[in-house]
C-alpha cells in the first residue's frame, strides 16, 4: 500500500473542489453524472461471458453438437420420398426421421434439454454463496432481483443463440446439400420448435436455479435436480402403470367410450412430466400429419381429410402444453425469487 | 450526538430463540473510526449485515446516511462501501476486472472505468499483479483488491468486517493507517469489527464493546481504560534477589492492610491485589521487613484489560489473540521460577 495521496488525485477530487464535507444530494451528483448501464445488463453480460467461457459450457455443447449431428445423419440416410412428393416438407423429415437405431433429435432433446438446464442452472446462486462473491455483490447498490433474473436470463440467451444456430446451420446445410427450397410453413415450425425447445430447457434451467436458491451446497442442488429429472423420465411412467393397474377397471369389461375416458386420464397423469409435454408439442410441431394427442373415436375421425395440419391449427394443438410448461417454468422462478428475496445473505 | 450517519435504534435480531442482537442503539458520527469489539459470534458481522440491509432485523431500526437499510438498502449501499470478512472473488477472472465488474455496478462511467480501477490497484500495491487470476492471489492481496473495491465507489462509509484477519503485522499497520487517512481526509466514516484489539486500539476513535448482542461499553478508549482502572483493583508484582522467606506472618500481615484484597507467592516474586495507589506502601512493607527488592512492577490498563474485563464471565470460544498478554505474563514468570 503506498502514499494515499496518490488515491486523492482525481479520485476524490469532485469531493475535494467542495473542499468540506459534502452534503447527500451533491455526492449523489458526483457519482451520477452520465448516464451508464443499468446493473441488470452489466451482470447479463458478465454472465454471458463467464458462460462461454467456462468448460462446462464447452461440453455441453459438445454433448448437443454431436447428437444433433448423429440424428441428422441417420435420418438423412434413411429419408425416401412420400406418397405426397409435394407435401413432403424434407427440412421437419430431417429433424424427426429416424431408423430405430438413435432416438430423432427431438426426443433426445427432450432428455438433453434437461441435462442443459441442470447443468446451466444447479450451482447458479449457491456456489456464489460458497466463493463469498454473493455478498460482495448484493453490497453494491444493485437489487436482488435483478441478479437472480440475470443468472436466469444470461443461460437462456445463450442457448436460443445455440439452438437458433444449429437449426439454422441445419437448413442452410439443407439447401447447400439438396438444393430443396424450404417451405415458409417449414421454418415457422423449425422456429417453434427452436423456441419450444428453449423454453422447456428454461423450465430444468429455473428448477435448477430454485434448488441451487433452496440448498447451500451446489452438489446436493445438483443430486436433487438429477433425482427429479430422473424421477420424471423413468420412475413417473412406472409409477402411473402402477396405479392404473390398481385402480382402474380391465378394459375388456368396459364401453369403448369409458375406455376412451380412461385412456385420456392417463395421459393427462403422464403430462405431469414436462419431459412428456415436450415430446407431445415437439411431435406435433414437427409432423405436421399427426392431428391429435389423445386417442380419437372413429366419429371424430369421420369425414377427416388426411391432409397435414397447417401450421396454426398445430398450434392451437399444443397450446396447452406450451402453456404447462411455460407455468411450470415461472413456478419454479416465482419460489426461487420468493426465497431469496428476504433472506440473508452471509458468506 | 448531532446527525449521525449510522444509527441504530432498538435493533433486536433473532434467530429462533437465539438473540444475536438483543436491543443495540448505537449512533455513530460523520467522520468517526469506530470499533465494534467482541469475541466470535457476538453478533458483530449480524449487526453490519443488518446495517446493508442484507438481512432483515426482528425489531428497531437502522439509518444509514438518513436512508432505512430495511426498507431502502440500494440508496444506503450507494454510499457504503462493505468489505466482508471471508470475501471472495470470481476466479476466472483476473483482479482488474474483478475490480472493473463493481465499478461498472456502481455506475462508473464506462469511460473511466479502467482508469480509476487501474489508479486503486495501484493505490493498494497490487499494480504487478493485476493481471492475474483473482484465485491465484493470497489471502493478504485479496484483501488489499477487496480494500480497493470498497474505495472505487467513493463511499461515505466504510464498513470493514474484520479486515486485518489474514494480514501480516506490517501489513495490517499500513493498512490500518491508510483507513485512518482516508477517514480523517475525508471525512469518511469507518466502521470495523474485529476480535484483536491492539489494532483497533491504534485506530480507532471510539470503541465499543459488544458480548452477546449486547453493547457492553460504549466510549472512547481513553475514557474506557481509565473507568476500568478506577473501577478495578490493582495488582502489583514485587519480585526479591533469592527466594523470599516469606511466611504466614507476612501474608498475614499483608492482608490485613487496608485494600488489599488478594496475595500470591509464586517463586521469586509476589503478587498483590488491591486498591489503586498502594505501591508505595507494600514497597515500605518489604523493606521495613528486610527484604531486597529487585523489581516491583504495577500493572497499567489498556484496552486489553478493558476487554478481558468484559469477556471474563463469557464462557464463549477465547481468542488466543487477544489473551496474548496473559499468556506472555504466565511463561515469563514460569522462567523466573526455574
Amino acid at each position: 500500500m503506498e502514499n494515499p495521496a496518490i488515491y486523492f488525485k482525481g479520485l476524490f477530487s469532485r469531493v475535494l473542489r467542495t473542499s468540506e464535507p459534502v452534503a447527500a444530494g451533491v455526492h449523489e451528483k458526483t457519482v451520477h453524472y452520465s448516464k451508464p448501464a443499468s446493473p441488470f445488463a452489466i451482470i447479463v453480460k458478465k454472465e454471458i461471458g463467464d458462460l462461454v467461457r467456462s468448460w462446462r459450457f464447452i461440453v455441453l455443447l459438445a454433448l448437443i453438437a454431436l447428437t444433433f449431428l448423429a440424428s441428422i445423419y441417420v435420418s438423412l440416410t434413411n429419408i425416401k420420398p412420400g406418397a405426397e412428393p409435394e407435401r413432403f416438407l424434407l427440412y421437419l423429415k430431417i429433424l424427426t426421421t429416424t431408423d430405430g437405431s438413435l432416438p430423432s433429435f427431438h426426443i433426445f432433446m427432450s432428455f438433453l434439454g434437461a441435462i442443459l438446464g441442470i447443468g446451466l442452472g444447479f450451482d447458479a446462486v449457491n456456489s456464489e454463496q460458497q466463493n463469498g462473491t454473493l455478498i460482495r455483490l448484493l453490497a453494491q447498490p444493485i437489487y436482488r432481483d435483478n441478479f437472480l433474473l440475470a443468472k436466469f436470463i444470461s443461460p437462456l440467451i445463450v442457448i436460443t443463440t445455440l439452438f437458433l444456430s444449429l437449426g439454422l446451420l441445419m437448413i442452410g446445410g439443407g439447401l447447400l446439400i439438396t438444393g430443396v427450397m424450404i417451405e415458409l410453413v417449414e421454418i415457422l415450425r423449425i422456429i417453434s420448435f427452436i423456441l419450444l425447445t428453449v423454453l422447456y430447457v428454461a423450465f430444468w434451467l429455473s428448477l435448477s436455479i430454485m434448488l441451487s436458491v433452496k440448498f447451500k451446497q451446489a452438489t446436493t442442488s445438483a443430486l436433487t435436480a438429477i433425482g427429479i429429472w430422473l424421477f420424471f423420465t423413468i420412475f413417473y411412467k412406472i409409477v402411473v402403470n402402477m396405479i392404473v393397474k390398481a385402480f382402474l377397471p380391465d378394459p375388456a369389461f368396459l364401453l369403448q367410450e369409458d375406455i376412451l375416458y380412461y385412456n385420456n386420464l392417463i395421459l393427462d397423469l403422464l403430462r405431469v412430466s414436462p419431459g412428456q409435454l415436450y415430446a407431445d408439442a415437439t411431435t406435433v410441431l414437427l409432423m405436421p400429419a399427426v392431428r391429435s394427442l389423445g386417442p380419437l373415436t372413429m366419429e371424430q375421425m369421420a369425414g377427416a381429410i388426411p391432409t397435414p395440419l397447417s401450421f396454426r391449427e398445430s398450434v392451437l394443438i399444443v397450446w396447452p402444453q406450451l402453456s404447462g410448461l411455460f407455468a411450470a417454468t415461472t413456478v419454479c422462478f416465482a419460489l426461487s425469487y420468493y426465497w431469496f428475496m428476504r433472506r440473508e445473505i452471509r458468506s | 450526538m448531532e446527525n449521525p450517519v449510522i444509527e441504530l435504534i432498538g435493533l433486536t435480531k433473532l434467530y429462533g430463540s437465539l438473540k444475536a442482537v438483543d436491543n443495540l442503539d448505537l449512533s455513530i458520527g460523520r467522520g468517526e473510526i469506530y470499533g465494534l469489539l467482541g469475541p466470535n459470534g457476538a453478533g458483530k458481522t449480524t449487526t453490519i449485515l443488518m446495517m446493508l440491509g442484507l438481512t432483515e432485523p426482528s425489531a428497531g431500526s437502522v439509518t444509514v446516511c438518513g436512508f432505512n437499510a430495511t426498507s431502502n438498502p440500494v440508496a444506503v449501499k450507494r454510499k457504503v462501501g462493505y468489505m466482508p470478512d471471508n470475501m471472495g472473488f470470481y476466479d476466472g477472472l483476473n483482479a482488474l476486472d474483478n475490480l472493473v465488474y463493481i465499478a461498472r455496478l456502481n455506475g462508473i462511467p464506462e469511460s473511466k472505468v479502467r482508469d480509476r480501477a487501474r489508479e486503486l490497484m495501484e493505490m493498494v500495491g497490487l499494480e504487478n499483479a493485476m493481471h492475474k487470476k483473482a484465485g491465484t492471489y493470497s489471502r493478504g492481496m485479496k484483501q488489499r483488491l477487496g480494500l480497493a473495491e470498497v474505495l472505487i465507489k467513493q463511499p461515505e462509509v466504510i464498513i470493514l468486517d474484520e479486515p486485518t484477519n489474514g494480514i501480516d503485522p506490517g501489513g495490517v499497520k499500513e493498512f490500518l493507517t491508510l483507513i485512518r487517512q482516508l477517514s480523517r481526509q475525508q471525512h469518511i466514516t469507518v466502521l470495523l469489527s474485529s476480535h484483536h484489539l491492539n489494532q483497533v486500539q491504534q485506530v480507532c476513535d471510539r470503541v465499543g464493546i459488544f458480548v452477546e448482542g449486547r453493547l457492553l461499553a460504549n466510549d472512547h478508549i481513553s475514557r474506557l481504560s481509565t473507568e476500568v482502572a478506577s473501577r478495578e483493583s490493582q495488582v502489583v508484582t514485587v519480585s526479591f534477589g533469592g527466594a523470599p522467606q516469606l511466611s504466614e506472618v507476612h501474608t498475614q500481615a499483608l492482608m490485613n492492610t487496608e485494600g488489599v484484597k488478594a496475595v500470591e507467592l509464586s517463586g521469586n516474586s509476589i503478587e498483590i491485589t488491591g486498591a489503586p495507589g498502594l505501591t508505595p506502601s507494600y514497597v515500605r512493607f518489604f523493606v521495613a521487613h528486610g527484604f531486597d527488592i529487585t523489581g516491583v512492577h504495577q500493572k497499567e490498563y489498556n484496552l486489553e484489560d478493558v476487554y478481558q474485563r468484559y469477556f471474563e464471565n463469557i464462557s464463549t470460544e477465547k481468542e488466543t489473540n487477544g489473551k496474548s498478554g496473559n499468556i506472555f505474563q504466565r511463561s515469563f514468570f514460569k522462567g523466573i521460577k526455574n
